[in-house]
């Protein structure tokens, strides 16, 4: 499965919907997730990518990780992969 | 002062998923008990237990719910539907305003706590679920009855071990009698069933590994059960009104502390409590048909107990009749107060006590009608239900037929 397709089906579940009834311009606000969802979808993303995604409720637009939209957060995930790959290489 | 009555019962424990089901199996003399079934049971010394089988969560709940709802939640949530709709009550308005819930555990959600240790220490996992503290804390239950119902008014959570739910109703009951509320939602679970709640108390040396036998000669320990009882408190005149059917009224509640060991019975505190109740209740004690024990099964409770009833009720205590439903349903630790007043409430409805099962042989320091084996018709008007804690904080709750 592809990394889209992978949150694609993470927040479709979080969102109880369909994965097909979800894309990548969707916001998460869209789809009716609300921030106990939003924390939810992280870990979720966390566990399935073996990642750690820099997060604070408290202050979510002040996170290096951008959780508007689907295509933002695979973005993230791209762009954490990357990084934590070169972390755990070097 | 306002009279209280209980106008709806719930329950979820060994012996049934609801409060028909239960009265059926302790009329029976039904043993709930049996091997456990939960991970790692080959590491246990104590391997049985009054688990709830065929409990069926993913068919209740939602994935969503079950993200929140640790196991104690969820039984209680299910004897919370059962008692709510049995009462007909609907919750709006004033009355939505000024009910409330207060609910009894001992240890709230003992699996979540177990399962998320294990994850980090045991797999060596870094990260656990976002849901955890809510779902482990102790007055979850507690929150989702009030959102399930629209209870709006005064609600908490009541630990006192063995005792939780017994003060939980007392507590419930004297909202209700002074006119806070109109009605309270009150009772408890407990849901410790898993590796670490039974290693715990393993640890103790107070566990039963094949039978609970309570005031038996070789009686040799208690058993754990789970599972939650809950009832709906209602004003009596708020209940006539309505037009109610009435269970049966709560006549008063006694309380005491031992103040004197963490985990020995205290004869002394154990009957100023039974006293204290019958004061509250204004019954004379020759008027109490039916005690429902607190009657562990090990031998220092169940001979405390008995000595403590003698106190109290002199010659009468030879003609009551003093049963341990332990002996069918385990022992509920915060939850079993909740689940041992059904058994009150059907002596008083249906005339029939619960008997003490696995009874073999009198022990002399028990030699009090204790109902052995097998249930008894009989017709009584006042009956007690006795919880002591560990810590030494104890409950009793009368209850009269209305």
């Amino acid at each position: 499965m592809s990394v889209t397709d992978q949150v694609i089906a993470i927040i479709a579940e979080q969102a109880v919907l369909e994965p097909g009834d979800v894309t990548p311009d969707c916001t998460l606000e869209s789809l009716g997730i609300d921030s106990m969802g939003v924390v939810e979808s992280i870990f979720a993303i966390e566990e399935a990518f073996d990642i750690t995604v820099p997060f604070n409720a408290n202050t979510p637009s002040e996170s290096d990780f951008d959780i508007t939209s689907v295509a933002s957060i695979i973005a993230g995930i791209e762009r954490l992969r990357a990084e934590q790959l070169d972390t755990s290489q070097g | 002062m306002k009279r209280v009555v209980i106008t709806g019962a719930g329950t979820v424990n060994a012996l049934g998923q609801s409060v028909a089901q239960t009265c059926a199996a302790m009329r029976e003399g039904v043993c709930g008990i049996g091997p456990l079934d939960i991970r790692d049971v080959e590491r246990l010394q104590i391997r049985i237990g009054a688990q709830v089988s065929g409990w069926e969560a993913e068919s209740r709940y939602t994935r969503q719910q079950l993200a929140l709802y640790d196991r104690f939640t969820q039984f209680t949530l299910a004897a919370a539907a059962e008692a709510v709709a049995q009462s007909g009550l609907v919750f709006e308005g004033e009355l939505a305003a000024r009910s409330g819930v207060v609910l009894g555990t001992a240890g709230g959600g003992v699996s979540t706590w177990d399962d998320n240790y294990r994850s980090v220490y045991e797999e060596g996992k870094n990260r656990v679920h976002p849901l955890v503290v809510p779902r482990l804390m102790n007055n979850a239950a507690a929150s989702h009855v009030s959102m399930a119902w629209n209870l709006q008014g005064p609600s908490f959570t009541v630990s006192t071990a063995c005792a939780s739910s017994n003060h939980a109703m007392a507590q419930a009951f004297s909202m209700v009698r002074s006119g806070m509320a109109p009605v309270m939602v009150t009772g408890g679970s407990e849901a410790m069933l898993c590796f670490g709640g039974v290693k715990a108390w393993e640890g103790l040396r107070v566990m039963s590994r094949d039978v609970c036998r309570p005031f038996s000669l070789g009686r040799n320990g208690m058993v754990q059960g789970e599972g939650a009882g809950v009832f709906v408190f209602e004003e009596y005149a708020h209940a006539r009104a309505r037009g109610a059917e009435i269970l049966c009224e709560v006549a008063g509640v006694g309380m005491s502390s031992d103040a004197s060991d963490i985990v020995m019975p205290s004869q002394s505190g154990a009957a100023r409590a039974m006293a204290a109740a019958l004061a509250d209740a204004g019954v004379d004690a020759g008027q109490v048909g039916y005690i429902n024990a607190h009657g562990t099964g090990t031998a220092a409770n169940d001979r405390t107990e008995c000595a403590a009833v003698t106190q109290v009720f002199g010659a009468h205590a030879q003609r009551l009749m003093i049963s341990s439903t332990k002996s069918m349903h385990g022992h509920l630790i915060g939850g079993t107060g909740a689940v041992e007043l059904l058994a009150c409430i059907m002596a008083l409805r249906e005339g029939i006590i619960a008997p003490t099962i696995n009874h073999s042989a009198v022990d002399p320091d028990c030699a009090l009608d204790v109902v052995p084996n097998v249930a008894r018709d009989a017709q009584v008007d006042v009956v007690l239900s006795n919880a002591f804690a560990f810590g030494g904080m104890n409950a009793v709750i009368a209850l009269r037929q209305i």
